[in-house]
């Protein structure tokens, strides 16, 4: 009997001394990581048309998904390489923060409490939108500011419900929100009429409408956009090598359609002497290996999803069902605010 | 003095016996007319609305058309993704086998023919091959099938899946707990009281957000756990405290004489407990114990809030989207329903089933 | 007592010993790694949010909540709905509950096996999947909100039920029942009522058959002996089955995040999404549903000394 005691006793010695010796190591580069991984894990929403969503067949496309898509193409060379992890907006940072996945590109608002105090960084902006309402076109509303009053819909864990009291508390409006965890119970109760408004980012409305109205046209946006919203990818704090190299993935994107070089004309664009042209496809000079990656790096990204505007076009513009306009979201030379710092 | 009451009927007939239930007296006659009237009334309009005005075609502009009642064509047209979840749809074969493999062993476990030692090693058996058909590899051993991630599962094999293996990893648990609650070493009752009554004390929500959100913050960097397994564990380890409540009322029936005739016999603390204590403890609480079992099973659709599609979760994921079909939900609802009724009425009938059996076997 | 597992004490001791240290040794690890994480990754931790501006505003509540009003306040304001919720539900869960465990020993058919089959139907259902449906027939069969149903200055719509003040019509409802408290409250009830019909029921069947036998001979309907003589004596037995289901009510309130009702998880969620502490938030929610879980088990074991039975 005294044996199985020794047993006892050593087994819960030696365990007490495992738990005391595996310290938590030090962060390891987030690259690394991922290419001993062979895989980038991407944290994307769990279905919302343009920005991030999977068919049944479990295809995932959309702004977010080709963000992704174009960072596994530059840093692991296939844009399969993906693991996709659909979260809701109350998993999404802890989920980050705590290393589940290497990029959260989930239509994330760029603030400054989730940049200084969540521990994470935004990288570039990817769209800018703003938050508005959407309305029954039957109803006597025609601007943001009738709806004195009103119950309005909104989901949980997202920077509407503060933006919602902002604008009520400016405008004086009262406005009740009646909050829901997830966004299929909150769209699911503007539609059967609990309440008189629905809102959340523009782009948001536009997906929400195309997707889950019977009758589109039976609903309108409205005017306001009552807040900025920065859309964007965002990576955990403490590892700048892997920041440096999402931001400029998106940088590079824009600028190459700056500069003309789609997915259809990239292999002449590769043989092109304008110098801009060159160093963005790696053909002069190797700007991927000041981030750690090889000078391929932006022409196997841009090969994946094509520039900014051909990503704009095919998920959330002309090409979709969601037919919205490039607006603030148009080259800087164009009249829009998406103006990417020179790749050189 | 008290007026006489009119005899008890004695005859048999048909029309004597609805006398006797439903109108002996004046009050119990009035009660059934009314109650009568008011199932008539309600039961026409549901026959009228679910059987015979409704749709079963999968057709949703016949479902939309006036004058329909119930559009039973929304489970005919999504039944796949309500059943299965996010499963891809070539590979659908697999949980369809896989889960009903677990149900045929969950089915032979229960008949108490079979309560023999091999059955063990058809549970050991049959849970490595479940989760290889699932996933697709074991193990790091491929087995030639397409990998699928633990976050596609989904659906009715999910439920049975969450629900089966909580129950038999929180059983152990429990007992353990419960002998710890009645232990004389006072740390070990304090430890095992307290997380009793904390586990009891909040809702199986609060442990869940905390197992799927805060658990990676609780755990070394680069140390990562599947989301189904961070569920698991909550529900496994709220489960096993109310189970051991249940196991601990049922060590408390077991006679101290018992217990004083085993140690007479200089049997061990431990040989005592597993030859003596347990097995009288467990089978008296039995039926709590499989009440316990279906409240599990039911909480199991409570992981739908932290994004894993079980059934009920599933249901949302197919109707939501659809715009076309998203008026129909209500028949949905109404599917699922009946499929949880199903397990959870058998289940309890099972129980009744198995208190007349041991009954039988140990007359009092 | 000797130090050696040669004898029962020091073995004791030893075990005791070592269960300590293993559960001492893991609550540091889990604390450890959770203050390098956050500090690592520069997350901030602390109840001091609790005392600054919410930010946001709560739909319904006890009082008026302002999203001028810090975070202390808008948990209260969510504690205070939840209490709402668990205390209506309590009340009418009792109510349906007893009169559908008594009616399982009516003389009338109809009526035994009308009670039998809702309560197998009620408990065999999640709850979480009866929410849902009941919020989805309350959203779809209540009138729209511009053609509401009146009866006097009550108005029933979409947007719940109402009491009108007519002369200050502008203002809007004195009083309001939103649809997702009545769902909530609908759901609950429900629910909770038929786990506290088989309480009821097992209570009164427990009750010695001479009581039933000796009230017939005294002449006492088959109601009276259920009010002054069955249900009395059942209540012994009772009540702390029914403590239990009045703490699982409080609980399954919690799933009023579902169906867009803020009660104190609802806020707890919004809270942790807007300042991201994870941490302080779930635990500020345990707690509450821990205090509320050992308020009510006092409650109620108070009630039950006062009826236990004076025995020698």
């Amino acid at each position: 009997m005294s044996k199985i005691h020794l047993k006892i006793a050593v087994l819960s010695g030696v365990l007490s001394l495992w738990a005391a010796a595996s310290l938590p190591a030090h962060a390891g580069k987030t690259l690394d990581a991922i290419k001993a991984r062979g895989q980038l894990v991407c944290g994307v929403n769990t279905g919302l048309p343009g920005f991030g969503a999977a068919d049944s067949n479990g295809k995932w496309s959309g702004m977010d998904v080709d963000v992704c898509r174009a960072t596994a193409a530059a840093v692991l060379g296939d844009a399969e390489k993906i693991k996709y992890v659909p979260l809701n907006a109350q998993q999404r940072f802890t989920a980050l923060q705590s290393g589940e996945i290497d990029i959260l590109s989930r239509n994330t608002t760029f603030t400054l409490t989730r940049d200084a105090s969540l521990g994470m960084h935004m990288t570039a902006v990817l769209y800018y939108d703003g938050q508005g309402f959407m309305v029954p076109a039957k109803s006597k509303f025609k601007s943001a500011k009738q709806l004195k009053g009103q119950t309005v819909c909104v989901q949980s864990g997202t920077t509407t419900e503060k933006n919602m009291t902002d604008f009520s508390r400016t405008y004086d409006l009262k406005l009740k929100p009646v909050v829901f965890e997830k966004l299929e119970a909150a769209t699911g109760a503007y539609f059967s009429g609990r309440c008189a408004a629905f809102t959340t980012d523009a782009a948001g409305l536009a997906s929400v409408r195309a997707k889950e109205a019977k009758n589109p046209a039976d609903h309108t946006i409205l005017p306001e956009l009552i807040s900025k919203e920065p859309l964007g990818p965002m990576v955990r704090r403490g590892d700048d090598e892997w920041f440096a190299i999402v931001k400029w993935v998106v940088y590079g994107l824009i600028e190459a359609e700056e500069y003309g070089i789609t997915q259809a004309n990239l292999d002449s664009m590769k043989t092109s002497t304008d110098p801009v042209v060159a160093r963005l496809l790696g053909t002069n000079e190797d700007m991927g290996k000041h981030l750690g990656l090889d000078r391929e790096w932006l022409a196997r990204a841009i090969a994946t999803t094509g520039n900014y505007g051909e990503m704009f076009d095919r998920n959330v513009g002309s090409q979709s069902t969601l037919k919205l306009q490039r607006g603030l979201n148009q080259q800087w030379n164009k009249g829009g605010l998406m103006y990417a710092p020179p790749v050189r | 003095m008290i007026p006489a009451r009119p005899a008890p009927f004695t005859s048999a007939t048909w029309l004597s016996a609805v006398r006797q239930h439903l109108f002996a007296d004046w009050n119990t006659g009035l009660a059934s007319v009314v109650l009568l009237l008011l199932l008539g009334y309600a039961g026409t309009h549901l026959l009228d609305w679910g059987m015979l005005r409704a749709q079963w075609m999968p057709d949703v502009a016949a479902c939309r058309a006036d004058g329909v009642g119930a559009c039973w064509g929304v489970v005919a047209e999504k039944y796949r993704v309500i059943l299965l979840g996010r499963y891809p749809l070539e590979e659908q074969w697999r949980p369809v086998v896989a889960s009903s493999l677990l149900l045929a062993l969950l089915l032979v476990s229960c008949l108490r023919s079979f309560w023999r030692p091999w059955l063990a090693v058809l549970w050991l058996l049959g849970l490595p091959i479940y989760f290889g058909l699932m996933k697709g590899h074991l193990w790091g051993l491929s087995l030639g099938l397409t990998a699928v991630d633990t976050d596609r599962w989904g659906g009715l094999p999910l439920t049975l899946l969450l629900s089966s293996v909580s129950i038999a990893l929180a059983l152990p648990l429990a007992v353990l707990v419960a002998l710890g609650r009645r232990s004389e070493l006072p740390a070990i009752r304090a430890l095992c009281s307290v997380y009793v009554e904390l586990v009891r004390g909040v809702p199986l929500i609060s442990v869940l957000f905390m197992a799927s959100f805060m658990l990676p913050l609780f755990l070394p960097q680069g140390l990562t756990i599947d989301v189904l397994l961070r569920v698991l564990v909550g529900i496994t380890l709220f489960a096993a405290a109310y189970m051991a409540e249940v196991v601990r009322g049922g060590l408390q029936a077991v006679p101290r004489g018992q217990v004083e005739a085993a140690a007479s016999l200089g049997l061990s603390w431990w040989q005592t407990q597993r030859h003596v204590v347990l097995p009288q403890a467990l089978t008296a609480v039995l039926p709590g114990l499989v009440n316990n079992f279906i409240a599990i099973f039911k909480d199991t659709s409570l992981v739908t809030i932290v994004s894993l599609y079980e059934l009920t979760g599933a249901l949302g994921l197919a109707l939501n989207s659809d715009a076309d079909w998203r008026p129909f939900k209500l028949e949905g609802y109404v599917f699922i329903a009946l499929i949880y009724f199903l397990f959870c009425f058998s289940i309890s009938r099972y129980s009744l089933w198995v208190e007349r059996q041991l009954a039988l076997g140990n007359p009092s | 007592m000797r130090l050696s597992w040669r004898s029962a004490s020091g073995r004791g001791l030893l075990y005791q010993a070592a269960a300590l240290l293993v559960v001492m040794v893991l609550g540091w690890f889990l604390a450890s790694n959770t203050a390098y994480n956050m500090a690592q990754r520069g997350i901030q931790s602390g109840f001091d949010f609790l005392w600054g501006p919410a930010g946001f505003e709560i739909g319904e509540g006890l009082f008026n909540f302002d999203s001028t009003q810090s975070y202390a306040l808008a948990f209260l304001t969510g504690l205070g709905n939840t209490v709402r919720v668990a205390v209506t539900g309590i009340v009418m869960a009792t109510l349906l509950g007893t009169l559908l465990g008594v009616g399982r020993f009516s003389r009338n058919l109809l009526v035994r096996v009308l009670c039998s089959a809702y309560v197998e139907v009620f408990r065999n259902i999640p709850l979480l999947l009866q929410l849902l449906m009941w919020y989805l027939m309350l959203a779809e069969l209540l009138p729209a909100v511009d053609t509401p149903m009146t009866l006097g200055p009550l108005e029933l719509s979409k947007g719940g039920l109402m009491w009108i003040s007519r002369s200050a019509h502008e203002e809007g409802a004195l009083w309001a029942l939103s649809p997702e408290f009545m769902a909530l409250t609908l759901g609950l009830t429900l629910y909770t009522a038929a786990f506290i019909a088989e309480v009821v029921r097992a209570g009164v069947a427990a009750v010695p058959r001479g009581q039933k036998e000796a009230s017939a001979a005294l002449g006492l309907s088959r109601l009276q002996a259920m009010r002054h003589v069955l249900l009395p004596q059942a209540l012994r037995i009772i009540i702390p089955p029914m403590t239990n289901q009045y703490l699982n009510l409080t609980k399954n309130s919690s799933l009023a995040v579902a169906i867009g009702y803020p009660d104190v998880v609802s806020i707890a969620n919004t809270a942790l999404n807007q300042t991201g502490r994870a941490v302080e938030c779930i635990a500020l929610v345990m707690a509450v549903y821990l205090c509320t879980s050992l308020l009510t088990a006092l409650l109620m074991n108070a009630y039950n000394r006062r009826v236990a039975l004076q025995e020698r």
